[in-house]
């Protein structure tokens, strides 16, 4: 199998000024790009040569995960935007979220406050457990919750590549920015 | 140094100094804002703990059981300590005396130590450093995540560190993007390999 760069579903300067085109396309176009290539370099002659992302996600170690886990986080991290989506939870997702965190403006800050004090590079997730409740996780460098049975919803790139050409080390800005290109209805098809 | 307080150290050259390889606006907030921040934090996290007047170099011997505040942010406050030292506007060229012999000694040459150290740099994944390090006398390549270093008991490969190499994404991303390797290239151009030479004799007075 030869995985590719998925397309974006929205222009490059569509996020303006939240995510900026300059850093999509270094985000979307180098590191990403650049993931996928990878992978397809190191599977090629392995027991992974023609397995699904997700199988290499939940199996996969070293380089193989660590590429394998980027292509994945970074698809979900692009596909979970838009210029114009909806900008709050509804249905059984709004109700997940208000059992869970009380409110969903409690549930905003305390996944920021995990964006935000994640050392070093790694993601955010909103995960669904298999009983049906809501948890955020905060995961190092590519880690990805599928290895721990549960369902992502949510993911926020906190690797300095993702916010450094727009906000610098003002990660809380970048945070600040997310949620305003976050498509909660696209979210809700994930729940 | 009487750690009290730990104070941010203020630079021997200026922010643009290291241009082109290392970027003027990188050198301000890589200084101002992020090792600023680590030194902040660390002032934070010691106060009313075990851990209050004690160096920093003595706390990584245990950084295994330090709460990660205090981990993360003297590791911070350390290694950016080192590394605006080590790079110098006058840096570059190569390395001589008992430094070179050295490299020659436990590398082969001075081009293959180049190449296991840019090696170090290019491959850590996520956020780290690459060092050369000082064991028994013995040098060795090593990279480590985050913030820590081969001072830490943690660290895969221990010893003193002599040069560091800071491959956070904040420490090129303005300049080079996602062209890591470009960074490591460039600095080499700004090695000071006076100070890396003068802790190399250093080391040689501390006990392992």
């Amino acid at each position: 199998m030869s995985f590719e760069l998925p397309k974006l579903p929205y222009a490059l300067d569509a996020l303006e000024p939240h995510i900026s085109k300059k850093t999509l396309e270094f985000h979307y176009g180098k590191h990403h790009q650049a993931y996928i290539n990878n992978l397809n370099n190191l599977v090629a002659g392995t027991k992974f040569e023609n397995a699904t992302l997700e199988t290499i996600v939940k199996e996969a170690e070293g380089a193989i995960f660590n590429n394998g886990a980027q292509v994945w986080n970074h698809t979900f991290y692009f596909t979970s935007f838009s210029p114009s989506g909806a900008k709050k939870p509804s249905g059984k997702l709004a109700d997940a979220i208000d059992k869970q965190f009380g409110t969903f403006s409690a549930f905003i800050d305390e996944f920021s406050k995990a964006a935000v004090t994640l050392f070093g590079s790694g993601w955010i997730w909103l995960v669904k457990n298999p009983d049906g409740t809501l948890n955020t996780l905060q995961e190092s460098n590519a880690g990805n919750p599928l290895r721990k049975g549960l369902l992502p919803v949510l993911t926020c790139d906190v690797w300095e590549h993702a916010y450094y050409l727009d906000y610098q080390n003002k990660r809380p800005d970048y945070i600040q920015a997310f949620w305003n290109v976050i498509d909660w209805n696209i979210l809700s098809g994930r729940f | 140094m009487i750690a009290t307080k730990f104070e941010l150290p203020k630079l021997d050259y200026a922010y643009d100094a290291l241009e082109p390889y290392i970027d003027a606006k990188t050198m301000e907030i890589h200084h101002s804002k992020h090792h600023a921040g680590y030194t902040n934090n660390l002032n934070n996290a010691i106060p009313g703990t075990a851990y209050e007047g004690k160096e920093v170099e003595e706390l990584f011997m245990n950084a295994k059981t330090l709460p990660a505040a205090i981990r993360n942010n003297g590791g911070g406050f350390y290694n950016h300590n080192l590394f605006w030292k080590v790079m110098s506007p006058n840096g570059g060229g190569l390395p001589g005396g008992n430094l070179a012999d050295a490299i020659n000694r436990d590398f082969g040459s001075f081009d293959k130590f180049k190449e296991l150290f840019s090696n170090a740099a290019a491959t850590r994944f996520g956020s780290g450093w690459a060092w050369l390090l000082v064991n028994n006398g013995e040098l060795k390549i090593t990279s480590t995540p985050n913030q820590d270093n081969p001072l830490m008991d943690v660290a895969d490969v221990r010893g003193t560190p002599i040069l560091g190499l800071d491959v956070w994404e904040h420490a090129y991303y303005l300049k080079y993007q996602n062209r890591r390797p470009e960074y490591i290239a460039a600095f080499w151009n700004v090695i000071n390999w006076e100070e890396v030479s003068g802790r190399f004799i250093d080391s040689a007075k501390i006990n392992h």
